[in-house]
């Protein structure tokens, strides 16, 4: 499971940072959403995965005997999510907003603010 | 211990934003709540200042989770200190927006946005939490966009897209180098982190994840290869939104910088060589970019990057008396960067163009405005025994001691393309032959049209910037004791563990 998740996240970053490289504006985008699902899911790597081991002591004990799922790496990631999805809902609206004002998605004509 | 206060300049911002968002439509109502709030924001600071600097470091645990559980808040000397450069460049800010900005912007929440903005910076000043951090840097870089973008004209618009992309990028490589972290070490509180970290073995990882914070906050910082998004977009928005952004939204990254590298990762050999070099390249390519724009804006932009260099310089040669240079370089550098964007402000409401080929006659229209001015200015270049001076002195004095000489000849050298550069302003925008003012292609009121109360309104916050300034040139000393125990703290860690953890450390939590 690990290994699967492991190459995953390895694919996430990779078409993300490929996508950001392109020239069109709608693939920067889905470059940047990419890249932080990446991100997400090498947060969950990293925490361990554990299947159905719910981080709950059982009554009949004071401590963990057993291996236990870390709830810190998951409230990470749905503070990261919930963070990631304004920010990609401002993204889209702004290169929405881009499009009627420029009338183009080529991010080499999008550059005359930075003439000298 | 359990000090509540810290919350305060974090929790007041978001009151005043909520209660602007109660006056949506009351913009003349909003312009006084905005600039009230953040004279009271002011006095908060300077209580918690105050407060911090007589009582040593203040430590919150939110909900009362023991410290490596919890999210931690911690106010030290540097984190008050930051707060309260932040209140006050947000008030001359605030105030110059009330002039400034158009009704249309304000009526699409801008004033809203100005304190949930500042409200995130002082969430990432004063955590000690990594990801808490984090979230405070998603805080105010989705406060910045909506700034940067508020009004959608053209230029606005591009140049966003440069600053968004950028920014986003930078998180996923701030969240990436968490993720990891929490890997290898299981903590996220900072002062946890730089225990756990010193005793990881696997120092390759370590210094990998090193790399990926730098990456990250260097990005925010503009550091050298990383700084191409700042000149293509701080000179779009108003030129109070360009002022909040070149004062403080650099800034907060050179204070993460510093902060993680003192806390967490301390710098090897290999790192501090890299420092080194890429502040040098840094204050090069900024002083040099500097050199040949014609739009003050632009070259303000540039002149931003030049002057994080001698920040990070002092992070890399990373000896007390350099860090105390730093830290100068920052209180310094905040408040000058702030009013050199309302600078260009002024100068474009006088003449309704900022490119100084079009420019000139400054003086002979408005001398006093431009006296105001060369104070400004002489500060920025750092002529003694104003502000710009003293921290130089501080790097330069830094650097002979740690041997490190081409950094001192590149502190030189940026200083004297800094000079040269403010020089050139002056005489193309003051003293070369007036040229009348510049024709606009919408409704535009020009600074002799205003009403003088409005006038004084626009000067104001110059003043107020001016005479900070003024403060840190002619009383270094005070400023030199503040810097003198910050830098102190960045090098000696112990006393920031001690507060976080120590009264921690027997206990067990308490849900």
């Amino acid at each position: 499971m690990e290994f699967i998740v492991a190459i995953l996240t390895g694919v996430l970053y990779a078409t993300g940072i490929y996508m950001i490289l392109r020239r069109s504006l709608v693939k920067l985008i889905l470059g940047l959403i990419l890249l932080g699902n990446g991100a997400n899911l090498l947060i969950f790597l990293v925490g361990r995965l554990s299947a159905g081991k719910p981080p709950i002591i059982p009554e009949d004990s004071s401590v963990f005997t057993d291996v236990y799922a870390d709830p810190i790496p998951q409230a990470l990631i749905l503070t990261a999510i919930v963070i990631s999805f304004g920010l990609q809902a401002f993204a889209i609206v702004t290169i929405k907003r881009v499009y009627k004002v420029v009338g183009t998605d080529d991010l080499d004509i999008i550059d005359r603010s930075d003439e000298v | 211990m359990s000090d509540i206060q810290i919350i305060w300049p974090i929790a007041f911002h978001l009151v005043a934003a909520v209660v602007l968002i109660g006056f949506w439509r009351r913009v003349d109502v909003q312009r006084y709540v905005s600039v009230v709030a953040n004279i009271i924001a002011v006095g908060i600071a300077v209580w918690l200042f105050g407060k911090v600097w007589s009582n040593g470091v203040l430590v919150m645990q939110s909900g009362s989770w023991g410290a490596p559980f919890g999210i931690t808040f911690v106010a030290d000397t540097f984190s008050a200190t930051m707060v309260l450069l932040t209140a006050i460049s947000a008030l001359a800010v605030s105030i110059f927006s009330a002039v400034s900005i158009s009704k249309e912007r304000m009526r699409y929440g801008y004033f809203s946005i100005l304190h949930f903005l500042v409200m995130g910076l002082n969430g990432a000043f004063l955590t000690g939490d990594i990801f808490n951090m984090y979230v405070w840097f998603e805080l105010i870089i989705i406060s910045s966009f909506v700034l940067m973008t508020l009004g959608g004209e053209r230029p606005q618009i591009e140049g966003a897209i440069n600053y968004v992309t950028m920014n986003l990028l930078a998180s996923v490589i701030f969240l990436t180098a968490i993720a990891i972290l929490y890997g290898m070490v299981g903590t996220l509180n900072m002062a946890d982190l730089s225990m756990k970290l010193a005793e990881e073995q696997n120092r390759g990882l370590v210094n990998a994840t090193a790399i990926l914070f730098f990456v990250g906050f260097g990005i925010k910082s503009a550091v050298f290869p990383l700084y191409f998004w700042l000149p293509s977009s701080y000179h779009t928005p108003p030129s109070a939104i360009a002022a909040i952004f070149g004062g403080l939204l650099t800034k907060v990254g050179v204070y993460a910088l510093l902060r993680v590298f003192s806390l967490m990762f301390i710098p090897d050999e290999f790192m501090t060589n890299m420092l080194m070099a890429i502040a040098a390249l840094t204050m090069f390519t900024g002083g040099v970019g500097a050199l040949v724009q014609s739009n003050i804006r632009k070259m303000f932009s540039y002149l931003i990057i030049c002057h994080i260099g001698f920040m990070i310089a002092g992070l890399g040669m990373y000896t007390e008396l350099a860090l105390l240079g730093a830290v100068f370089y920052l209180i310094h550098d905040i408040i000058i960067k702030t009013n050199l964007f309302l600078v260009s402000g002024v100068i474009l409401k006088i003449k309704g163009t900022v490119d100084m080929k079009r420019l000139g006659g400054l003086y002979d229209e408005y001398p006093k405005i431009s006296l105001l001015i060369a104070v400004i200015l002489f500060s920025l270049v750092g002529i003694p025994p104003l502000s710009g001076f003293w921290p130089k002195l501080f790097l330069i004095q830094a650097g002979f001691d740690t041997r490190a000489f081409v950094l001192v000849a590149f502190v030189v050298v940026a200083s004297f393309l800094t000079l040269f550069v403010i020089a050139r302003m002056w005489s193309e925008v003051f003293w070369k032959k007036g040229s009348g003012t510049q024709e606009m292609d919408r409704p535009f009121t020009y600074f002799n049209e205003l009403k003088p109360i409005k006038q004084a309104v626009f000067l104001a916050p110059l003043v107020l910037l001016a005479a900070v300034s003024l403060y840190i040139g002619f009383g270094a000393e005070r400023i030199m004791q503040v810097a003198l125990v910050i830098a102190h703290d960045l090098k000696d860690t112990s006393y920031y563990l001690q507060a976080v953890l120590g009264a921690t450390h027997s206990n067990t939590p308490m849900p």
